[in-house]
């Protein structure tokens, strides 16, 4: 059985983003980028279900600007066996990363696609399941299990009350949650031994896919800022303040 | 502008994320309901006197007991033949329906609004809530989640809207529920506590945390959250999680434990109105947040806390 996994460049987790002057995004000139950590824990779920002796062959999918080939590195690295770079330029909205994939799904024929469930810069939360519906594929979102039985995967999911599990028939779309595995670290040779895999370009003209975006950002700005408070001294202070509050009697 | 929004139940109550999903809606035009479920007329009936509301579409079907997104989807798009907006809360449900609802409908959704600034024109957080876009869509129909603490609730009391029972679009097949672990609790729900107290890595392990949160939190009345670094260290369940990418939510008053401010916790609780952060560290940025500070260890301070309370 073959593996999608789609990954996404985005800026690394633990930079702080600033927004630009003139309002109109994030700056990212001169930040670090990284794969999205959700795309990590995808990776490294596919990866773990080679070792398993379930999956086959594990392909990571990227679509970009040139620079997203690093990502895809990064997957080959951890242990993906090749690499699909769709390059563009144009920032591509959910619905449209959800038709390419589609079509790479149409022509890899995948078990499984195992996404992140959402991108730490436009927390959208949409791709997997967009793809599913373009797809007509059952879909496991927000997963901290996944267990194969068969032509069957057993999803557990996190949802609002705990956690709940469907059973899907494969082919399947499952969406990765935090807690599904801990990403591992490229060692050193294979970082070296990534760079020989094999890694397609394409485009979305290739595809014949229309990614013109359909909702335009008219502007972006920052948060309204909270101003620091006071200190109390001690818990009796800290008490008269929440009985002022009303917390307590 | 007709809109449909999805009834977030559990086949016997409307949730709360319902009302504020009503209030959005109803911002762009006269608002339906979508009760679907098993033996959830209920439900329906309760959807039925939210004020404002026009109608209560009632799909009652095995099908839709567990609101598995490949058999509610086909439904949605059913009706959305006769809407122009589909509006869900942005709870697990509603995150897991509404994009396949959107592609099905090819349109791009838009995730998480916290204003409805035009007919089709809304705001939304991006970054972990650290840049906030507005952003306008160019598609027939509109597909939107709401967050739950960016708009008021819609009164549970005062409409008489008709139920109109509606036919099933059947099982797909494609999936089935298996079963779940929903904890239970004589505690609020995080979501729509008044009072909430979380812990954070600092707790040390599960024991230490129930013994120093729990009793605090059962003094005030409150509802317990944690950090995402508690929950990656297992000390209280999954879905206790507040941040980012667990429950975001804006109390009366949240009181961090031991929790020293990750942007990612940042961006799930600072909209409560009141924070309180109890941390040793005095350079912690949870304090940068915060209205009220108490600088201190939390073994000590805690336990006194909630003794003098």
């Amino acid at each position: 059985m073959k593996i999608v996994v789609p990954v996404k460049r985005v800026i690394d987790y633990n930079v702080k983003p600033r927004v630009k002057a003139d309002g109109t995004g994030v700056d990212l000139a001169n930040v670090k980028m990284s794969m999205n950590p959700f795309d990590e824990i995808a990776v490294e779920e596919a990866i773990r279900l080679k070792e398993k002796g379930v999956a086959t062959e594990i392909v990571a999918v990227s679509i970009g600007p040139a620079k997203a080939q690093e990502t895809l590195r990064t997957a080959l690295a951890m242990g993906a066996d090749r690499a699909i770079l769709i390059q563009t330029d144009d920032e591509v909205e959910p619905l449209g990363v959800a038709k390419l994939l589609a079509k790479v799904a149409a022509e890899e024929t995948p078990g499984l696609v195992i996404l992140g469930k959402q991108a730490i810069d436009d927390d959208s939360n949409q791709t997997g399941q967009m793809l599913a519906a373009l797809l007509g594929w059952p879909q496991g979102t927000f997963a901290s299990k996944v267990e194969l039985a068969g032509d069957k995967v057993d999803v557990t999911r996190e949802v609002d009350g705990g956690l709940e599990t469907v059973k899907l028939a494969m082919p399947a779309i499952v969406t990765t949650d935090l807690r599904l595995n801990e990403p591992r670290y490229a060692s050193l040779p294979n970082i070296m031994k990534a760079k020989s895999k094999p890694l397609a370009t394409k485009t979305p003209a290739d595809y014949d896919v229309d990614v013109a975006p359909r909702l335009e950002t008219l502007k972006v700005s920052e948060p309204a800022k909270r101003q620091a408070g006071i200190k109390v001294a001690d818990v009796d202070e800290l008490v008269a303040k929440l009985k002022a509050l009303g917390v307590a009697a | 502008m007709k809109t449909l929004v999805w009834v977030e139940h559990d086949n016997a109550s409307v949730k709360d994320a319902t009302l504020a999903a009503v209030t959005a809606a109803s911002k762009l035009g006269e608002v339906d309901l979508l009760v679907a479920g098993k033996g959830c007329g209920a439900v329906a009936e309760q959807a039925a006197k939210i004020a404002g509301v026009a109608k209560v579409h009632l799909a009652d079907d095995a099908a839709y007991e567990n609101a598995l997104a490949e058999n509610v989807a086909p439904l949605v798009v059913a009706l959305m033949a006769g809407h122009d907006a589909f509006v869900a809360p942005a709870t697990s449900n509603g995150k897991n329906i509404a994009p396949r609802v959107a592609a099905l409908l090819d349109v791009a959704q838009v995730s998480d609004i916290l204003s409805v600034e035009g007919p089709k024109t809304f705001t939304r957080p991006t970054y972990a809530g650290n840049a906030i876009a507005t952003v306008e869509s160019s598609d027939a129909k509109l597909v939107i989640t709401v967050r739950g603490t960016a708009f008021e609730k819609a009164a549970r009391e005062g409409g008489s809207a008709a139920v109109e029972a509606i036919a099933s679009t059947g099982d797909t097949g494609l999936s089935s529920f298996v079963g779940a672990e929903i904890a239970k609790s004589e505690r609020p729900e995080l979501t729509s506590a008044k009072v909430i107290v979380s812990g954070g890595r600092a707790l040390k392990d599960a024991e230490t945390f129930q013994q120093v949160i729990f009793p605090l939190a059962d003094k005030v009345g409150a509802a317990v959250g944690a950090s995402r670094a508690a929950v990656d260290a297992g000390y209280v369940p999954n879905d206790y999680q507040v941040g980012q990418t667990g429950k975001i939510v804006a109390p009366e008053v949240y009181i961090a434990v031991g929790i020293s401010g990750a942007i990612q916790h940042l961006a799930g609780m600072k909209d409560s109105k009141t924070i309180i952060a109890i941390n040793k560290d005095e350079d912690a940025p949870i304090f940068q947040v915060a209205d009220i500070g108490l600088v201190g260890d939390l073994f000590k301070v805690v336990p006194e806390l909630t003794e003098k309370l």
